[in-house]
């Protein structure tokens, strides 16, 4: 018997729901897959409606983290398997080596003397790091890494000598952590979904078709283009964008549910994109916009009253080159007007969904639907996107419900 | 115990190499350091070793980390009882001001800037005082639930499955609220295809048999009086007034004559007790109050009616045209009939957006639910008429996010069920009884005109708290929740990340009163709300804050007799915290408080304060800062950042590598709220040239997460420029500017373009008096 909470996934859902069960009094523990907490949203340049910052509450609740002694978290980790039962649960972890100290908070030397150039993964690799890198500028925590990659080699060494003597750790290996734990709250968030798997969005096929997640991360003043949405084909800031909404969402070949957050998305990059620049022609391309409620519904109609952004219900059927450099031209049937409409774009946007992680990287002993999202069970309690498509508030309310259920499962085997 | 302080500076990074160490451990010494020691990687197990060496062998009890930023240490030098003060040295000496090899004066900058953080920060450990947590003694735990609807329901289970005893208070004479008169409801889990029996019924016979759940129906809330962990709670029939209902503070407009000049505090005072009549004062504690630790805002929803005149061109007012809530009425009570005649119906067109060809909105308060809705009752008659029901949905966005598409896909197989895309531009009677529906831009690619039984209007749920107070609180500042025009009514936070956050603490709102949401995740809401409300109890139990920081068992104290009851604490506070007695003198309710600050930047006697965090430590804090009274090159401005926001984006530039004019002095504080003019006075005093204040946005759309704290230091500040006016200095000398975290690119430039403005100003004429 445990009264410890463990929590899978230190993304926006993992971090609330365990700060909320630690300040209940509970020992919570967060395995995390990548080297930092924050997960999708640390990818964001802004939310939707407002306009702010992810950054601006993952600060708070990294605070809330580092002044609470009663979580504990593990970074480069996932779960191997779970066994037992609420309020009982043996829970395998695979912790992966950082190859570094705590104290090396500062990778300069190290990357000064690192020769490799690796795909930048948090930049979906519009960019390239070093064999030794902090994984993004306000990473918590605020640790440096050494690429497994490397870690071996004649370069790990050198990194290992530039760096201050005890940063970097080389002989740190994989580790088994095997935890006993009353409940466990799955925050195993989502993925975007591969566009590459859409065959007629011809992602990957010319170089001016992103998805939504690159653009945020252009967006982003600390992305690989500081802050401009370029193409990809000349480095130029496109005149004209189309976004591709649904790109496999309500796709019965691909995601048959709707992800709910790519039509805000959307409206939030067409805002990105008219602060680049206020002439920029754009064109979304959707079935329905599916932005309910006060505040999309108003954040829609600012959007919609930019003369320059047009909506044309259809949805796109085809990608193909167009008549200017590098440019694309969307086809889409036109539900209203009839027949198709064919609009050559500089840049094409696809609005990809959100594919739950379990329909990738299942957990052994967790249960998922067809879809991939978790299916609850007593003592084990799916939240945020791992239990269906929802935004950042909606994650923040199902993050809180589910410390309360992790906490209760605990109180009742307690009697 | 006399205080005995030990600096330690980093000097790996690049510090020992930029700066001149030795000089700066003398500043350490010459400011009050009892120890002053280097080390080259201060933050190993071997740094630790160092200061705690200190601490057990030489009776160090205050030590200074002079190195990285205090945001990336954390844990290792928490030593019980010893105060930990961090000063950056690093983020925002060394790398945000990288000197040429040879540039003798840029040095001579840099330099002065990190022994100026060097004073300030052996100053600031000299005063600070270990907080010492004011827990209360054995507050209830027992929670309060307004609202018998599904929401509340499942919050009262919710709490008691938790442990926590709770009472639901209902104002109907039954449980079950709107979700208790449905026919059917909409799937909360997977498969999502098929709609089910209302929840609700199950609902109210757990919580029927839930011993520990006591249920008041037929009941309001009169007044809500005391604070968190210890709530008086007076309850009265539904519907009936008693002297124990919350008064109402006047309004800025009822506080004026007919001239429209202020009235005197005798006559507003007379006003306030004609508008309250027969009401106690809110400060009286009614002696049959019932006592609760927290409250949860589950007050539901009221249909939304659609004024005469209203929605004209869809027929309003025409018997057969109906509200979705109508319409469920008729379908909950069997066969759906028409209200003209009493015809059994057979179609039915559904109207999701009112906007004609002008507004492809949907109707106001209206959310997903409505869509969902429409699909739900197309259902109903599906049900009643499978042979020859038809059902039109026109809508100009069909939104059934997440799961809830399947749900709309399977309607599309039905044959009898006909979804357009389609802007509705006349509903009008038919001459037969029934009417006649036009719609332009459908899915069709022409303009439709069909003939139906009935019109259903897909309106929206208007929150309870548009129109009424709920939670009646008898507090200083009113019985409702503050400002709520700003969420169209809707008991909402304006944080994304923090949708609990409202400026009631220990008051938390789910469900419908929080935004329109359906029952699934009505009953989410309620179980987060639950959470918030236990913890806030457990919260004012250990004696330390609640969001946004949890971590802070300081809380202000008040030097109550300089205080000349100028009200502005009362007033200013964002979260209601502070009451007052017959003569003004603030009455403060620690577990009401959240530690922002406000008041203490309100306060102009400047007898409010933190352990470690008041007008004299950081007054002090600006006195130690070295000024040259006779180098034009040499200017000091005061930097107050906001240490959430704009303090983390200087981290950020300063590792991008990014530069700031090195005249500037940062100092964090908790919230421009809390900064104080004294400290204006205190840096013009001791001859700066400038202060500049670095916090978040404000109005409407504030990213402030106390709420009012950077809109309050702007019209301070406004009024401290006005004061350096008064003394012939220029008032540009202070200035706020609103940044956010990510702004880090943008904080450099605003910096020197601050510092640049003063240069161009010149010295502080008071400079060396």
């Amino acid at each position: 018997m445990s009264d410890s909470i463990l929590v899978i996934g230190g993304g926006f859902s993992g971090l609330t729901a365990a700060v909320e069960a630690a300040e209940m009094g509970y020992d919570v523990y967060i395995v995390e897959k990548e080297p930092y907490l924050g997960g999708r949203v640390a990818q964001l340049n802004k939310y939707f409606p407002k306009m702010c910052p992810p950054t601006c509450g993952l600060e708070i609740n990294f605070k809330r983290i580092k002044t609470n002694p009663r979580i504990t978290f593990y970074s480069q980790s996932s779960v191997e398997s779970v066994t037992g039962s609420a309020g009982d649960f043996s829970v395998r972890l695979k912790v992966n080596p950082r190859y570094t100290t705590p104290q090396a908070t500062n990778c300069k030397a190290g990357i000064d003397v690192s020769t490799s150039e690796f795909p930048n993964e948090f930049n979906f690799g519009l960019d390239t790091r070093k064999g030794i890198f902090m994984p993004h500028p306000m990473s918590f925590p605020n640790q440096c890494v050494v690429d497994s990659r490397v870690a071996g080699t004649d370069e790990g060494r050198k990194i290992q000598e530039a760096m201050p003597e005890g940063h970097v750790d080389l002989s740190q290996t994989v580790e088994t952590v095997d935890l006993n734990v009353g409940s466990i709250i799955v925050a195993t968030g989502w993925k975007p979904y591969d566009a590459s798997k859409l065959d007629r969005l011809a992602f990957g096929k010319f170089p001016n078709i992103v998805t939504n997640m690159m653009v945020e991360r252009m967006a982003s003043p600390s992305g690989p283009t500081e802050g401009k949405i370029v193409r990809q084909s000349d480095k130029t800031e496109p005149k004209t964008v189309g976004f591709v909404q649904c790109a496999g969402s309500r796709d019965k070949d691909h995601l048959p549910f709707c992800s709910y957050i790519c039509c805000n998305a959307t409206l939030k990059q067409i805002l990105y994109l008219r602060e680049q620049n206020p002439d920029t022609e754009i064109y979304v391309f959707y079935i329905d916009i599916r932005s309910p409620g006060r505040k999309y519904e108003n954040f829609y109609a600012k959007v919609k009253s930019d003369p320059k952004v047009h909506f044309i219900k259809g949805k796109v059927a085809e990608v193909k080159p167009g008549s200017g450099a590098d440019n694309v031209i969307l086809v889409a049937e036109d539900t209203i007007g009839g027949g198709k409409i064919e609009q050559e774009v500089e840049l094409a946007v696809l609005a990809t969904g959100m594919q739950p992680t379990g329909a990738i990287e299942p957990i052994a002993g967790i249960e998922y639907d067809s879809d991939g999202f978790v299916v609850p069970k007593e003592g084990v309690i799916p939240c945020g996107c791992a239990k269906r498509p929802i935004d950042v508030v909606s994650s923040a309310q199902s993050a809180t419900a589910a410390a309360l259920k992790a906490v209760q499962t605990i109180v009742r085997r307690a009697g | 115990m006399s205080r005995k302080i030990g600096v330690y500076i980093h000097t790996g990074d690049g510090i020992g190499e930029a700066l001149d160490i030795e000089k700066l451990t003398e500043v350490a010494t010459g400011s009050g350091a009892a120890v002053v020691r280097t080390h080259a990687d201060l933050y190993s197990p071997d740094g630790v070793a160092m200061v705690k060496q200190d601490i057990d062998g030489e009776g160090v009890n205050a030590i200074i980390l002079a190195g990285i930023s205090p945001r990336y240490e954390y844990k290792s030098f928490d030593f019980p009882g010893v105060i930990l003060e961090k000063t950056s040295l690093r983020e925002l000496v060394v790398w945000s001001h990288p000197v040429a090899g040879d540039d003798e004066k840029a040095k001579e900058h840099v330099q002065e800037l990190a022994e100026d953080y060097i004073r300030m920060s052996v100053t600031k450990c000299k005063k600070a005082e270990l907080p010492t947590p004011d827990k209360m003694e054995a507050p209830s735990t027992r929670i309060l639930v307004i609202g018998g609807g599904v929401t509340g329901l499942t919050a009262a289970l919710e709490a008691a499955e938790a442990g926590s005893e709770v009472t639901i208070v209902e104002s109907d004479g039954e449980l079950g609220g709107y979700a208790a008169r449905l026919r059917k409801q909409f799937p909360i889990g997977p498969t999502y295809s098929e709609l089910i029996s209302p929840v609700v019924k199950d609902l109210i016979s757990k919580v029927r048999s839930n011993a520990k759940i006591q249920v008041v129906t037929s009941t309001e809330i009169a007044r809500i009086g005391g604070v968190p962990g210890r709530y008086r709670v007076s309850m009265k029939p539904a519907g009936s007034k008693s002297e124990w209902d919350a008064p109402v503070p006047l309004t800025p407009e009822e506080k004026l004559d007919a001239s429209g000049k202020e009235l005197s505090a005798e006559d507003q005072k007379k006003v306030y007790a004609a508008k309250n009549e027969g009401r106690k004062d809110y400060m009286i504690e009614d002696p049959a109050a019932e006592i609760f630790g927290a409250v949860i805002v589950a007050s539901g929803w009221k249909p939304y009616i659609p004024g005469d005149g209203e929605f004209a061109h869809l027929g309003w007012g025409n018997p057969n045209v109906l509200t979705n809530h109508q319409f469920e009425e008729i379908a909950k009570k069997g066969k759906i009939v028409r209200p003209s005649d009493g015809k059994e119906v057979k179609s039915v067109a559904f109207i999701q957006s009112p906007g004609a060809t002008e507004d492809d909105a949907d109707f106001p308060y209206a959310s997903a639910v409505t869509s969902m809705v429409s699909l739900k009752q197309a259902k109903y008659l599906r049900e009643d008429q499978p042979a020859d029901g038809r059902a039109y949905v026109f809508y100009q966005h069909m939104r059934t996010p997440g799961q809830y598409e399947y749900f709309y896909k399977g309607l599309q197989d039905d044959v009898g069920i006909f979804l357009t895309k389609g802007a509705v531009t006349e509903v009008k009677d038919n001459g037969e009884g029934g009417l006649s529906v036009t719609a332009t831009k459908t899915i069709l690619g022409e303009d439709v005109v069909v003939d139906v039984d009935l019109v259903v209007l897909a309106t929206g749920m208007v929150p309870t708290t548009r129109d009424e107070a709920v939670v009646n609180l008898a507090y200083r500042q009113g019985p409702a929740f503050r400002e709520l025009d700003l969420f169209g009514g809707y008991c909402d936070s304006n944080f994304i990340c923090f949708p609990y956050e409202t400026r009631r603490t220990g008051i938390y709102a789910a469900g419908a009163v929080h935004r329109s949401m359906n029952i699934e995740e009505s009953m989410e809401d309620a179980a987060g709300a639950a959470l918030k409300a236990i913890q806030c109890i457990k919260a004012a139990e250990e004696g330390h804050a609640v969001h946004p920081r949890t971590w802070d068992f300081d809380y202000p104290d008040f030097y109550f007799q300089r205080c000349t009851q100028c009200k502005r604490c009362t007033e200013e506070c964002p979260f209601g915290a502070l009451d007052d007695d017959e003569k003004g003198t603030p009455k403060p309710n620690p577990t009401r408080c959240r530690r922002c600050g406000t008041c203490m930047g309100a306060c102009p006697e400047r007898i409010i304060g933190f352990k470690d965090y008041n007008i004299d430590i950081v007054g002090s804090m600006i006195k130690a800062v070295e000024v040259p009274d006779d180098d034009e090159e040499k200017l000091r401005m005061i930097v107050f950042a906001c240490e959430n926001d704009a303090y983390p984006a200087l981290d950020m530039a300063a590792a991008k590598g990014l530069s700031w004019s090195p005249l500037a002095r940062i100092i964090p504080v908790r919230c421009l709220g809390s900064v104080n003019v004294a400290w204006i006075k205190d840096a013009m005093s001791s001859g700066m040239d400038g202060v500049l204040l670095l916090g978040c946005k404000f109005g409407d759309d504030y990213q402030c997460h106390f709420v009012k704290g950077s809109e309050l230091a702007n019209r301070r500040m406004e009024n401290a420029g006005e004061t350096l006016k008064s003394l012939g200095m220029e008032p540009e000398r202070v200035s706020l500017a609103q940044v956010a975290i990510d702004d880090y690119d943008k904080i450099p430039g605003i910096i020197n373009e601050f510092v640049d403005s003063i240069l161009a100003l010149g010295p502080n004429p008071f400079k060396g008096f």
